[in-house]
């Protein structure tokens, strides 16, 4: 099958900018990097189905011409399900920005205190807890 | 009667909007839930006598011709993980019930978490019986919004963090997955599993590999595959102890099922090709990173979490082998180890609760005080050891005789990996062992914050809760028991993924 060039392109630009995006350290950044990968992903489905044609309805132009449903359907679905998760999402950054004052993703305590933990090894329970 | 199979995809789905509705009566949503998935262990149980009597059951959603329609079918493998998945989630039920009834008045009661258990219920069993791609996407994203839900209820600062990460990359897997399905749609122009497998054989040998690999890389995040591990320990030990304990026993199993669906139906290779080393290679990374990152661990729940993560490389090695008794091994292995992970986490759960802290070197004395918590305990700890003549002994022996049998050198030393991790992971749950079971015997500490559910040192445990713990650990005593007729079954079901002629036939038809 032949692809559209400037669709190609299009979908290299979404892809590159949301993964870079992901990568940022502030959640509003990362927010808007999974909703533009998810319109890159959304893209892709429906290239996936082939060139542009006529609609898919009986009666409604000519069989060979028409373009395939079935990605548009899935495309639907799956902007449908991006929405929502992307609804979800903001409503956790807004919560995290109410409770911690910012939006920055945070480094795990946990992690760091494996990492610091030949120190506190002789930590006293009590202290341990305390932490 | 080939409609069993949608019944335990639609009864939680209806039951979720019921028990929403019943919002307000925490009695209701309760024996609303017990009555609905007990009717799944019924049910799926049925689905299992009649998938390996009589073939697989198909159902063609809408009475679409395949492969245009939706598909759902249950062979042996779907069906038995179908049985073992509502059993585990049916005793998680009762347990949080029983730990929301000795926590009446502490201000847990949500009406949220009800319908959401459910619906991840239906999305676990829609992953399992699907029979095309697209489906698969859908019942992943079932499963993981109401897991996003529940990991983020009652969001604290520590878990708002975590539900954080959790979230964001399950997101990105899922988009990776719309990619993959974009992608396979593109080169094939069908996305039903039994169509896929002739279609994809059709493909260039290069086009065909890098499809499997995209493959590999969208469900080894789902599977959290070493190096796509690292959201893992960090989100599942901030839920609440029956969460954790569903998330560890199903989530991840169902990426792993995904994978052995998608590699032998529709990339089937040999035991020799390049996709077995480069699997097997995968495996060995994940049991040893696993183990280790356990041992360093003093968290209780990130501990397990590490052991989890490193039990998965187990399942890809018998998958990687790629021959019945290797795929044997990994049915066993995935049976027995859905039940004894998820035992596991909610004995830390109880033991949380007498001590009121997570951390290994603050607990002591559990041993004296509460005797059967310890022996709760040390069953499934010492079967994911892989003592005998416990379950995880059985799956692990079957493994390894599969990588002995198979006799490359890359084989044997991931047989010899296997064998290294079963000790790095008994001397894991030895730590939690000494730390937690010996020692002198202590109060609960004080709980630092009353509205965070992971460290409830209330020194409470109720009837349901042990009774929901002791029947997880019997059914992993139990696959030890019957470990021959379950053996004979899982060896059908590789035999199945192997030939995948009936497969094929059963959803499109003779032809």
């Amino acid at each position: 099958m032949t692809i559209n060039l400037t669709m190609a392109v299009l979908m290299a630009c979404l892809y590159s900018a949301g993964f870079y995006l992901i990568m940022q350290r502030s959640l509003m950044r990362v927010l808007l990097g999974i909703v533009i990968l998810g319109h890159g992903a959304n893209l892709f489905l429906q290239v996936a189905g082939g060139p542009p044609g006529d609609p898919a309805f009986i009666g409604f132009g000519v069989l060979t011409s028409m373009v395939d449903p079935l990605p548009q359907a899935m495309a639907l679905t799956a902007i449908v399900i991006t929405f929502a998760l992307t609804t979800f999402l903001l409503a956790l950054a807004y919560r995290s920005w109410v409770l911690l004052g910012d939006d920055e993703v945070r480094d795990d305590l946990e992690d760091r205190r494996v990492r610091d933990s030949e120190e506190d090894a002789d930590l006293a329970p009590e202290e341990e807890a305390s932490r | 009667m080939n409609v069993l199979v949608a019944l335990p995809v639609l009864l939680p789905l209806l039951a979720a909007a019921l028990s929403l509705v019943f919002g307000r009566f925490p009695g209701v949503q309760r024996a609303i839930g017990v009555v609905v998935l007990s009717g799944v262990v019924v049910d799926a149980a049925f689905v299992l006598a009649e998938s390996d009597r009589h073939g697989p059951l198909v159902l063609q959603l809408g009475g679409y011709a395949p492969p245009y329609g939706i598909t759902l079918i249950a062979d042996r493998l779907s069906a038995l993980l179908l049985l073992v998945s509502a059993v585990v989630t049916l005793a998680v039920l009762v347990f949080s019930i029983g730990q929301r009834i000795t926590d009446y008045g502490r201000e847990t009661t949500s009406t949220a978490f009800h319908p959401m258990y459910l619906v991840l219920c239906a999305g676990v069993s829609l992953a399992y019986v699907t029979g095309d791609l697209f489906t698969l996407f859908v019942a992943f994203e079932i499963m993981l919004s109401a897991s996003y839900v529940l990991i983020t209820r009652r969001t604290t600062a520590p878990r708002i963090r975590a539900g954080m990460t959790y979230v964001i990359v399950s997101l990105m897997s899922s988009l990776l997955f719309i990619t993959m399905i974009a992608l396979v749609y593109a080169a094939t122009g069908t996305v039903n599993l039994a169509d896929l497998a002739d279609k994809v054989a059709l493909l260039s040998p290069g086009v065909r590999t890098s499809l499997g690999l995209f493959v590999v890389v969208v469900f080894g995040i789902k599977a959290a595959l070493v190096p796509l591990h690292f959201w893992l320990p960090d989100s599942y030990p901030t839920a609440p102890a029956p969460v954790t304990a569903v998330f560890a026993g199903l989530l991840t199993k169902v990426g792993v099922y995904a994978l052995i669906r998608t590699q032998t139906l529709v990339f089937p290779h040999s035991s020799t090709s390049g996709a077995s080393t480069f699997l097997l290679v995968v495996s060995i990374l994940t049991m040893i990173v696993g183990a280790l990152g356990a041992i360093a661990q003093n968290d209780l729940n990130r501990l397990m979490s590490f052991l989890l993560v490193s039990h998965i490389g187990y399942m890809i090695f018998g998958l990687a082998l790629f021959n019945v008794v290797g795929l044997t091994g990994v049915i066993l292995y995935v049976v027995h180890h859905i039940t004894v992970q998820a035992a596991l986490f909610l004995v830390g759960g109880l033991i949380t609760r007498h001590t009121g802290t997570v951390s290994l070197r603050a607990m002591s004395g559990v041993a004296k005080a509460y005797p059967l918590i310890a022996v709760l305990f040390a069953v499934p700890a010492l079967s994911l050891a892989g003592i005998p003549p416990l379950s995880g002994f059985v799956a692990k022996i079957t493994l390894l005789r599969a990588g002995a049998e198979t006799a490359t050198p890359v084989a044997y030393v991931v047989t010899a990996g296997a064998v290294l991790t079963s000790l790095l992971t008994l001397y894991a749950v030895t730590r939690i062992w000494v730390g937690a079971f010996w020692g002198e015997v202590r109060a609960p500490l004080p709980d630092p914050d009353p509205t965070d559910e992971v460290t409830v040192g209330t020194g409470s445990t109720s009837r349901g809760m042990i009774g929901a713990t002791a029947v997880l650990v019997v059914a992993g005593v139990a696959i030890a028991l019957f470990a021959g007729p379950l053996s004979e079954l899982s060896g059908r079901a590789a035999a199945d993924l192997l030939d995948s002629a009936p497969y094929r036939t059963a959803v499109l038809g003779a032809r």
